[in-house]
């Protein structure tokens, strides 16, 4: 009993070890896409639910905004630009003492004039003679920064960066992908399973063999079909059903293998006592077939409409990069070049494409599991 | 476009095969009624609707285009004379062919076997412990995410500042605070793959671990608590009886991964393009599909020593798929 208990300890500290390295990355996008773009460039994402302690430098206004109050000149304003939840402890004037003061005390330019900073970024510049300089004058802050998250990055990725128009094209690319192969599979795979013809057994063989070829034995071919087509009537290369066209080719064989099985498992005599009493090869499909494969189909959609949403190469061969064709994965690989240092619109566009296929996950997941159980292979 | 053109293009595209089939099916049960002789007709129609889409599907964007690709690959750049083996010759001579090669053959044997070894562990880890179904589904959520939102997540683990800032990177940080230096990670030659590949393992060991945890359950118990009765540790169990019991699940979990190595891409893509030394076939292929206007020939050659890859896989179902139809 008691080696029970260390082996049993040791598998649940061990698991948690998996655990925790399998979920951090993902949590720590998640986090970071919710937190300030400028705390996010200079701490790491594990820091933020403490108050952290940070050393800035601000800079005061120049001389438009001084003000005469008696005998003296005052420039009277806020460190912070925008209103920060932060909170100043300590302050400095110059770069090698960058602590010297107590936030509240009055600080000694070079030049003689006075500073007083206060907690919350007011500040008080006081001189004899009347500001000169157009360029304000620089201040270290030490200050505490609360742990705080903001929606602020989703509305610049949506609005601004066009990931919310992006999002709308790859649901404009998957629910087609999905739902034709869908369509024109399950009358494929009941072919192949119920209806006697020539050749069936070799399209069952060239199923098969399609599951895994690559689909970058196919890209230069369409590619050559889709550009010679274009020209030949006038219509653009790549458009919409174009791709839908591609994504059905290519999840075709997958499609068809994982309904054949299904189809295959129903019992032969309910097809029988269809046909006696008179019932066309269609009337069974619509009336017996369908309503049979509800779990299956639902299976499969999941299956294809996350790999549409997820695929990048074939979005990126036969869909244009201008932003009402752009989907999700070819539009984050192009902020991974354009704004590589951005991780505030990194961090949250990455989400915004995973928002969808984790929703899916977490409300679909028997489904996914049992499609993926049944046969993974994809060419 | 808005969104309701949007939606509408999309609902016309999905109506016009529903379309197609309801139709056709009703032509063809109309003009049964009228001439009730010609049985053997009405189901050979019948047959041409329920596959002829998907067969030409299948013919064009699968069945044509292997064959055009192989042909294209002994024609030069346009695709439009014959070159004979100058491509092949050419790949054979390029450094980047031979490091994708390289780096193919590594990323094979790696991550297959550190994918399906980590969910072997996990699925038996899980099965011991009350929170197990909960560990399994933040281990096999990866699978959901695509590759580049993966690369994205990555790309800020190994995120890289000079030494003495802060570092935002997870695992710069941990080197930090270990004492080490900080470290730019996927410019490192050599080691920079390994660090792509667990990407892929992160992913796909999800995808083991599920398979697993179903197969496991077929185990008899009593093949397991005679074990231990007999006094044989958890560890000699692991490797004596359930690592035999599952070789067939290992294998079909093995040719699932290889298979996807094979064609790994967008990883490659979005995280280094193929610089400091990461190139893989599948982004070459891509690169020369559209470097300096696009290389047919080139690129065909590529894409045919993917095929090339999956081949013995391929015989092997098929062999698999004869063996079954005998049953």
């Amino acid at each position: 009993m008691k080696k029970l208990t260390i082996t049993s300890i040791f598998s649940q500290l061990l698991l948690l070890i998996f655990v925790i390295a399998w979920i951090a990355p993902t949590f720590g996008l998640f986090i970071s896409s919710l937190r300030d773009k400028d705390v996010l460039a200079i701490s790491g994402w594990w820091t933020s639910f403490t108050t952290t302690e940070v050393n800035e430098i601000y800079r005061t206004k120049g001389n438009d905004a001084q003000i005469k109050e008696g005998d003296y000149y005052y420039i009277k304003s806020n460190l912070f630009r925008e209103n920060k939840v932060k909170e100043i402890f300590r302050f400095g004037v110059t770069s090698k003492n960058i602590d010297e003061f107590k936030v509240g005390e009055t600080a000694l330019f070079k030049d003689g004039t006075e500073i007083t900073v206060l907690e919350n970024g007011d500040y008080i510049w006081k001189s004899q003679n009347e500001f000169k300089k157009k360029k304000g004058k620089r201040v270290f802050v030490s200050a505490k920064s609360p742990p705080s998250f903001t929606l602020d990055n989703y509305k610049e990725v949506l609005l601004k960066e066009g990931l919310g128009q992006a999002f709308l094209n790859t649901f404009a690319v998957a629910l087609p992908a999905t739902l034709i192969p869908l369509i024109i599979c399950s009358f494929f795979a009941y072919a192949l399973t119920w209806m006697k013809f020539y050749g069936r057994d070799i399209l069952l063989a060239t199923i098969i063999a399609s599951l895994v070829v690559p689909l970058q034995m196919s890209l230069i071919p369409i590619l050559t079909i889709y550009n010679d087509f274009g020209a030949l009537f006038g219509v653009a290369a790549k458009s919409f059903p174009g791709i839908w066209m591609a994504h059905t080719g290519f999840g075709l064989a997958s499609t068809t293998f994982l309904l054949w099985n299904f189809l295959k498992s129903l019992p032969q005599e309910m097809m029988e006592a269809a046909k006696v009493d008179g019932a066309t090869h269609y009337d069974t499909f619509i009336r017996i077939v369908v309503p049979l494969s509800i779990p299956a189909f639902a299976s499969i959609f999941i299956l294809q409409f996350l790999w549409v949403w997820n695929d990048l190469l074939v979005g990126l061969v036969f869909l244009d990069k201008h932003p009402s064709e752009i989907i999700l994965t070819a539009k984050l690989k192009e902020l991974l070049g354009s704004r590589g240092e951005n991780w505030e619109i990194l961090t949250t566009g990455a989400f915004v494409s995973m928002i969808v296929p984790l929703f899916i996950f977490f409300s679909l997941q028997k489904y996914f599991i049992r499609g993926l159980v049944a046969g993974s292979i994809k060419g | 476009m808005s969104i309701f053109s949007l939606a509408l293009t999309v609902l016309v595209g999905v109506l016009f095969f529903v379309a197609f089939f309801h139709f056709s099916n009703f032509l063809l049960d109309y003009f049964r009624v009228k001439s009730s002789k010609k049985f053997d007709l009405e189901n050979s129609l019948r047959v041409v609707i329920f596959i002829g889409p998907a067969f030409i599907v299948l013919f064009v964007f699968i069945i044509y285009p292997v064959f055009e690709t192989i042909r294209l690959s002994f024609y030069d750049k346009l695709g439009e004379n014959f070159v004979g083996l100058y491509n092949y010759a050419w790949a054979i001579k390029d450094p980047d062919f031979k490091r994708s090669i390289i780096n193919n053959l590594g990323w094979l044997i790696v991550v297959p076997t550190l994918s399906t070894f980590f969910g072997l562990v996990i699925a038996n880890l899980a099965d011991r412990v009350w929170w197990g179904s909960i560990a399994k589904s933040i281990i096999f959520m990866p699978m959901a995410i695509s590759f580049v939102g993966a690369g994205v997540i990555w790309k800020f683990m190994y995120d890289y500042r000079g030494p003495g800032d802060q570092q935002i990177g997870l695992l710069n940080a941990i080197a930090v605070t270990l004492g080490f230096e900080p470290q730019a990670w996927l410019t490192i030659p050599i080691w920079n793959n390994f660090f792509l590949m667990a990407i892929m393992i992160w992913i796909q060991t999800g995808l083991a671990l599920v398979i697993f945890s179903a197969a496991l359950r077929t185990i008899p118990k009593e093949t397991l608590d005679a074990a231990r009765i007999d006094g044989a540790s958890e560890l000699k169990i692991f490797w004596k009886i359930i690592i035999p019991y599952l070789e067939q699940t290992i294998l079909v979990i093995w040719t699932i991964i290889t298979l996807l190595v094979l064609k790994v891409f967008d990883i490659i893509y979005a995280m280094t393009n193929g610089q400091w030394q990461t190139e893989v076939l599948a982004n070459l292929m891509y690169d020369w599909m559209f470097r300096g206007g696009g290389d047919k020939g080139r690129g065909s050659v590529l894409a045919f020593c993917i095929l090339i890859g999956v081949i013995p896989i391929l015989a092997w179902n098929l062999y698999k798929h004869r063996q079954d139809q005998k049953v």
